[in-house]
């Protein structure tokens, strides 16, 4: 599975929702993507990858877009 | 105001005196006008009040709303397209709510805050976490309250979490005994409501006879005395059970409530509350509300730089405290620092953890 696969199986596990429909996702814009959902979606990520998100990132991990930057800064490159 | 980037990244206790008094003065001054353009409650509220703002010399002098008003009033400063979600205070049965409007500026800068406020007494590490509290209360969206919303805003600072208690508000000792199987030699951050924790986790442990060491812990708890004051139990015997059935030292009581969420005044390892460089406390002595010197107990006002969305920034407990001092506490952090004496005679029953009614 390369990484983009991973992050994509990621979020819809995380949130529940469709990989087809992921890409398009902000937090607190769907029901499935709230606060519960956020942690969720954090540990799943963490998992995936092997790393520890650090409290900032998890707080700027704003969309599927955005988490794409951060993970780049722990050296995941999608 | 300072931009919403450059706001959360101040250092939390880092602001002596004069410095601090022009910051909040500025900041709250304009927080003012803000709201009085954006919510035609508060623009009402602003242009009857006898100070005008450009003449304003301190935030004390600026309109401080009774946090009462939240629950008769729909007070917000935002388009409803704009909102994000509504924090209410469960208030027991019968009770008014507090309905707190919270679009996503607000509430990330919330976010932001807690985290670095927490962060000084934490670390920078996230931890291993034992919420001692029952997962039916995020479980379940109708129990989802201010004390799911703690749980949730102080989950950012785990690692892994377990909850101390099951369903049915029983220790979980089996979970426990993995929990801390796994985590041998670290860190462990604890987080709870105080009347919670005394009634379900210390008074659990000992109907099991269970001892876990909790001596790595770092207990982090909020919500109020109320109900543990009703019942006589001093801030020490509630210390001192914590240490004796499970030996966590080091143990930190949090003020803060839903109407400001973020800014929470954190109690430092000698004791006193204390105000992080977002917000401040002011007492204010309730004949004529007029400002109380160091030392003098009165009304606990609280002025937040965080509420956006609502105008909830300057806002008049009915908590009643005193000021200890300022930017001299001898654990070296800045800033005003102060402790609760309870709530004023004859007002309404509220708080996080009071949220939680005993069936007989």
């Amino acid at each position: 599975m390369t990484n983009l696969e991973k992050y994509v199986k990621a979020f819809s596990e995380a949130l529940e929702v469709p990989e087809s429909e992921v890409s398009t996702l902000v937090y607190g814009e769907s029901a499935a993507w709230d606060s519960v959902g956020h942690m969720t979606l954090i540990a799943a990520l963490e998992d995936a990858f092997d790393i520890m998100v650090d409290m900032d990132d998890i707080i700027d991990l704003s969309s599927f877009e955005k988490g794409k930057e951060i993970l780049a800064k722990y050296d995941v490159e999608l | 105001m300072t931009d919403l980037q450059t706001l959360p990244s101040l250092p939390p206790y880092g602001m002596a005196k004069e410095e601090k008094r022009a910051f909040l003065t500025a900041e709250l001054t304009q927080l003012c006008d803000w709201h009085a353009q954006r919510c035609p409650e508060y623009g009402r509220i602003l242009s009857a009040w006898p100070t005008r703002l450009e003449k304003a010399a301190s935030y004390e002098q600026l309109p401080f709303l009774p946090v009462r008003l939240f629950k008769e009033f729909s007070l917000k400063s935002v388009a409803d397209e704009a909102l994000h979600k509504t924090m209410t205070s469960s208030g027991t049965t019968g009770q008014q709510v507090s309905k707190i409007y919270l679009d996503r500026e607000t509430s990330a800068l919330q976010s932001k805050v807690l985290a670095k406020i927490v962060g000084e007494f934490l670390g920078k590490q996230r931890l291993p976490m034992i919420i001692l509290d029952s997962s039916a209360v995020i479980k379940n969206p109708a129990m989802f309250s201010a004390r799911g919303a703690g749980i949730l805003g102080f989950s950012i600072f785990a690692r892994e979490k377990v909850y101390a208690l099951n369903e049915r508000m029983e220790l979980d000792v089996e979970a426990l005994k993995a929990f801390l199987d796994k985590h041998q030699g670290e860190d462990i951050f604890l987080f709870g409501f105080t009347f919670m924790i005394w009634q379900h986790f210390c008074a659990g442990l000992h109907k099991a006879g269970y001892q876990p060491d909790l001596s790595k812990g770092i207990l982090i708890h909020g919500g109020g005395w109320k109900k543990l004051a009703d019942q006589k139990i001093s801030t020490e015997r509630f210390k001192a059970e914590l240490r004796e059935t499970c030996g966590v030292t080091r143990v930190h009581n949090y003020y803060g409530m839903v109407e400001q969420t973020g800014t929470i005044y954190m109690e430092c390892e000698h004791g006193h509350l204390h105000a992080p460089t977002w917000s401040d406390v002011t007492i204010r002595r309730p004949e004529d509300f007029s400002v109380a010197d160091k030392n003098e107990s009165g009304l606990i006002q609280v002025s937040s730089l965080l509420p956006r969305s609502y105008p909830g920034h300057i806002l008049l407990t009915e908590d009643e405290g005193r000021i200890l001092g300022e930017d001299d506490c001898p654990c070296g952090r800045m800033g005003k620092y102060f402790e609760i004496a309870g709530r004023i005679q004859r007002a309404e029953v509220r708080g996080c953890s009071d949220t939680y009614e005993q069936k007989a």
